[in-house]
């Protein structure tokens, strides 16, 4: 997928002026942290699950090669295919691989982000295999040859009148705008499909070391017509999905649906083991797991290694104040939100990804509704870190706080400072009591008044003060 | 000075927008701590807390202004500031140090001594330490209060100052929609994303706006700067005063970005 | 782990190549990362333990009811997830419900598991009303199925099924509507609960038998929010789902 990270600026300045996608967003605001927060309320447990999964997925990572190897072990002994993809490169190349070997000429898709991260639509497409995408949501994006802006509701920012063109243009069916009649549409458009297909890629939500089993968790079920008709079937995530039990698994989805939708439980939740077993009527006879890394395992040892325990529920972008404010595309690739501006630059590099881990005000509102406690705030101010040493701000920036800091290092210089430029504001702003206009500032004046200072320093005040004695 | 009582010594963190924008602030939580008995001083030798280095990645210069702060609180029993921003960032010194730097068990000595001034007076100090000055005191207003996020999340400050303003007569709270939601100032995010910072602070103005309130009070003068420009630019009449001006009672001063209309008058 | 039993799963060559690579690489990068031996015996002990103990994390308290307060949840948080109850005496009162149903619904068709306990049972009611009964696996196109399910939970008003013999997967999926038999004995609080039944059937005493192909856990019908963010339901499964409750 093309990045356009760079470009977040002017991306979310087209996305505020964009009414459709503002009216969506607002609705994005309301819907899920609304039932979220019900759910939440519902589970009095739901905190000390919080605290168990962080530290599960703590323990998972600390073995992360150990629970791998059992897990690929018990793939094997169940009679299905584990492959290692180091790079998105890597995993394509594979798929396309398993899909050529059952000489496949359509793949139906369940939603997984993963092959968003990978390109794999592109990539099979180029190569001769149509990819489907059934997920509602990712079959009215790959209509309109759209990508997704948020992880789990990928369609997010469209609005019914997109969905009722894009069904028109490719349907060959009378115009529909009730929201109904549409899906009954791509219902009976995507059954064909789901029959046809020769190979069903789905994603995973976790991989279970004890069983060999990998789940996915959909209110569809377009994800379980993918992996049981066709002949083949592919899994695609990532290594670090991994868990050690059935029970601990149990412990995720606990927490996974409520932060998500905030649904008591998703309407399917469904493990897979290894292909058909003898006697079974249906159910695909090859079973593959591609196990992509792009970029994780690095993560291991490092500060980054807490971000591993994402569980891609999408809570912290449903509560994000600046998703709200700017949309999933603005941010220029496949993960979007807190949990994209730090996994983003890791993937796509920080010299490319570094706008994400600015934008963010550090409002912590993520981190306090992360199923597994990522510090999000502190990940990203990690990734700042890492660009000031690289010298990657803008110049103006660098010089700014080199200035700055210059000064508070020496409170007495620091006193000059704060006095001039008080006296200066206070000069500037005469009786009205605030500024229009401030040089250097115009990021904070143009779209606001810079409130003038009420008087000289306090600290100016307060040594007069404990001179005369003054208190007044 | 009346610094005869033997109450606990207390260093002040001003908190370098208090001392440039705000003098007012800091000096009703000078008098608030007084009146709950303790010793004020005042340490020369602070600045600014180090967040705006801290966040912008430099973690070299925020050591070294967290060795100056820590140096220039050394010995105070507590460290209070008007600011959950500025004292959850003292609370996070102890990260920058190596464990075996000196600095590292200062740093964490520190925090468990600084505390932000609602939080200080109602937790530390206990719910009744100052509520028989604060019923002699009246403010007829409507206010709403926002939540500042550094206050609210790393420190758990929600209640404190509204218990707080429940005991001064007059006073009516209006909860406005979204309270705990960040009105965008983020310190330098608010000029690094203008648009973005100016769609959360129209956001805020709005649900701000569609209270009765006449004033809108919080307990960090980053946001509340935010808020009153944004209210101000759009010629909102509603005032913004930092909490600790109500609760000692100086709300005699224009609120902030208001006209000084004493000084207006002498000119 | 031999390299060579990898080798002979891979498909091709090339492909063979890049895994093999990748897979020296990721484990690498891993251990380099967690400062760890391969041959760590302390980290290698904490996994073979976590794994062969199964524990319990926690379970929530409105999992843990009494046996007859576990059957009400189960009903509230089913019909909360828009399932459709139907309580019955006994299994034998099914082919009637069945029938009454899909008449009710018009259904002329009637896709059935082939489990015995559904095998067995007098499906005249059915023959009457010209509703033809099938045993296969579901296709497109087809308006009903019947399936046993494995277990109900409690916690979430969730169904568990698995795939057998008797019990093709598709047919939980394609059809329109999907009638499930729950006996009421098969009601537990917790997932944990279920697992551990399942892991009993299934292996019995011996660890290294596997799992069915498929296990679903069912909670309501299908549904979607993708379009404008409105909740319709039905979307690639059964736009029904209707639980038989047997109180036996």
């Amino acid at each position: 997928m093309q990045i356009n990270t760079p470009f977040f600026k002017q991306r979310a300045h087209d996305a505020l002026h964009d009414e459709n996608l503002q009216t969506a967003l607002a609705k994005l605001k309301t819907g899920f942290p609304e039932k979220r927060a019900i759910a939440v309320e519902r589970m009095p447990e739901f905190e000390a699950l919080r605290n168990q999964g962080r530290d599960l997925k703590n323990h998972i990572m600390e073995h992360l090669d150990l629970y791998l190897e059992q897990f690929e072990t018990k793939v094997i002994e169940n009679g299905g295919h584990v492959h290692w993809a180091r790079t998105a490169e890597d995993a394509n190349q594979i798929i396309l691989d398993i899909c050529q070997q059952v000489d496949a000429k359509t793949v139906t898709k369940g939603k997984s982000m993963v092959t968003e991260e990978i390109g794999l639509n592109d990539f099979l497409e180029q190569n001769g295999v149509q990819p489907v995408e059934t997920d509602l949501g990712e079959y009215i994006l790959q209509l309109r040859q759209d990508h997704p802006s948020h992880i789990i509701a990928p369609a997010i920012h469209l609005n019914l009148e997109d969905v009722s063109e894009a069904f028109h243009a490719h349907h060959n069916r009378p115009k529909s705008s009730d929201p109904a009649v549409l899906m009954q549409e791509a219902r009976e458009v995507l059954r064909e499909k789901f029959v046809a297909a020769d190979v069903g890629i789905t994603g995973a939500n976790f991989c279970v070391a004890e069983t060999g089993s990998t789940i996915i968790v959909t209110n569809e079920g377009n994800g379980d017509l993918t992996q049981t008709l066709p002949k083949t079937h592919i899994v695609v995530t990532s290594i670090e999905k991994v868990v050690p039990t059935l029970e601990d698994m149990t412990l995720f989805l606990r927490l996974l649906a409520r932060s998500a939708t905030g649904q008591e439980f998703s309407v399917y939740n469904t493990l897979s083991t290894g292909p058909r077993r003898e006697g079974d009527q249906d159910g695909p006879e090859n079973f593959h797991v591609v196990l992509v890394d792009n970029g994780r395992s690095e993560m291991i040892g490092t500060e980054f290694q807490e971000m591993l325990r994402c569980i891609r529920c999408s809570a912290c972008m449903n509560h994000c104040p600046v998703y709200g404010a700017v949309g999933g595309h603005s941010y220029g690739w496949v993960y979007p939100g807190p949990m994209g501006s730090v996994l983003t630059p890791q993937m796509i590099g920080i010299e490319q990804g570094g706008m994400l881990p600015n934008a963010s005000t550090f409002c912590g509102k993520c981190e306090s509704v992360c199923p597994v406690k990522i510090p999000l705030p502190k990940l990203m101010r990690h990734w700042r870190e890492d660009e000031f040493q690289k010298h990657l701000q803008p110049k103006a920036a660098r010089y700014g706080l080199a200035s700055w800091a210059f000064l508070v290092k020496r409170p007495a210089l620091y006193r000059c400072f704060t006095r001039l430029s008080n006296w200066l504001m206070r000069s500037w702003a005469g009786k009205k009591g605030r500024l229009s206009k401030l040089p250097l500032a115009s990021g904070w004046t143009d779209w606001r008044d810079m409130p003038a200072p009420q008087s000289q320093t306090f600290m100016q005040a307060w040594k007069q003060q404990q001179k005369t004695g003054d208190r007044s | 000075m009346s610094h005869t009582s033997s109450g606990p010594r207390v260093g002040l963190f001003v908190t370098c927008l208090a001392d440039m924008f705000r003098p007012s602030v800091a000096f009703a939580t000078v008098q608030l701590l007084e009146q709950a008995g303790c010793r004020v001083e005042v340490p020369e030798r602070q600045t600014c807390c180090g967040q705006p280095a801290f966040n912008s990645g430099d973690r070299q210069t925020t050591a070294d202004i967290a060795r100056q702060t820590l140096d220039a609180f050394d010995g105070y029993e507590y460290v209070v500031a008007p600011s959950g921003s500025c004292i959850g960032m003292l609370h996070q010194y102890s990260d920058l140090f190596d464990v075996s730097d000196p600095y590292f068990q200062r740093a964490k000595s520190l925090a468990a001594r600084a505390h932000e001034i609602t939080s200080f007076l109602f937790d530390v100090l206990g719910s009744s330490a100052l509520e028989a000055q604060l019923k002699q005191l009246r403010f007829e207003q409507k206010v709403t209060y926002h939540d500042s996020c550094a206050g609210l999340r790393e420190l758990g400050i929600k209640q404190q100052p509204r218990q707080l303003l429940s005991h001064i007569q007059g006073v009516e709270l209006e909860e406005m929609d979204e309270a705990e939601t960040c009105c965008g100032f983020g310190g330098t995010f608010c000029v690094k994303y203008p648009e973005v910072s100016n769609r959360m602070v129209s956001n805020k103005s709005h649900n701000i706006s569609n209270t009765d309130a006449q004033t809108l009070l919080g307990g960090d003068l980053g946001c509340l700067l935010n808020m009153a420009g944004k209210l101000k630019r759009e010629g909102k009449p509603i005032e913004a005063r930092h909490v600790v001006e109500v609760l000692a009672g100086m709300t005699d001063t224009p609120a902030i970005g208001e006209a000084d209309y004493y000084r207006a008058k002498q000119l | 782990m031999s390299t060579d039993s990898i080798n002979a799963q891979q498909p091709t060559m090339h492909s063979n190549k890049r895994s093999q690579t990748s897979r020296r690489d990721i484990f690498n990068n891993i251990r380099r990362g967690l400062k760890a031996d391969s041959v760590d015996t302390q980290r290698q002990q904490r996994v073979t333990n976590r794994l062969s103990a199964k524990a319990d994390n926690l379970i929530p308290a409105r999992s843990q009811l009494p046996v007859a307060e576990q059957v009400a949840l189960f009903k509230t948080m089913a019909i909360e997830a828009a399932a459709e109850l139907i309580e019955l005496d006994n299994i034998e009162q099914l082919p009637q419900a069945c029938c009454d149903w899909l008449t009710q619904h018009q259904c002329k068709q009637l896709i059935s598991a082939s489990t015995p306990v559904l095998r067995d049972l007098d499906w005249e009611p059915l023959t009457q009303q010209q509703i033809n009964r099938t045993e296969r696996v579901a296709q497109a196109g087809d308006i009903a199925s019947l399936t046993t399910s494995f277990a109900g939970i409690a916690e979430t008003g969730t169904l568990m099924l698995h795939s057998n013999a008797h019990s093709p997967t598709t047919l939980n999926f394609l059809p329109d509507n999907h009638l499930v038999v729950l006996h009421r004995s098969a009601i537990v609080g917790s997932y944990e609960e279920a697992w551990k039944k399942l892991r009993q059937q299934c292996f019995g005493d011996n660890p290294d038998q596997q799992l069915p192909r498929t296990v679903n856990m069912i909670t309501g019908p299908s549904r979607s929010a993708d379009i404008e963010q409105t909740l319709q339901m039905g979307a690639h499964g059964p736009k029904a789902l209707i639980i038989f409750l047997i109180n036996d």
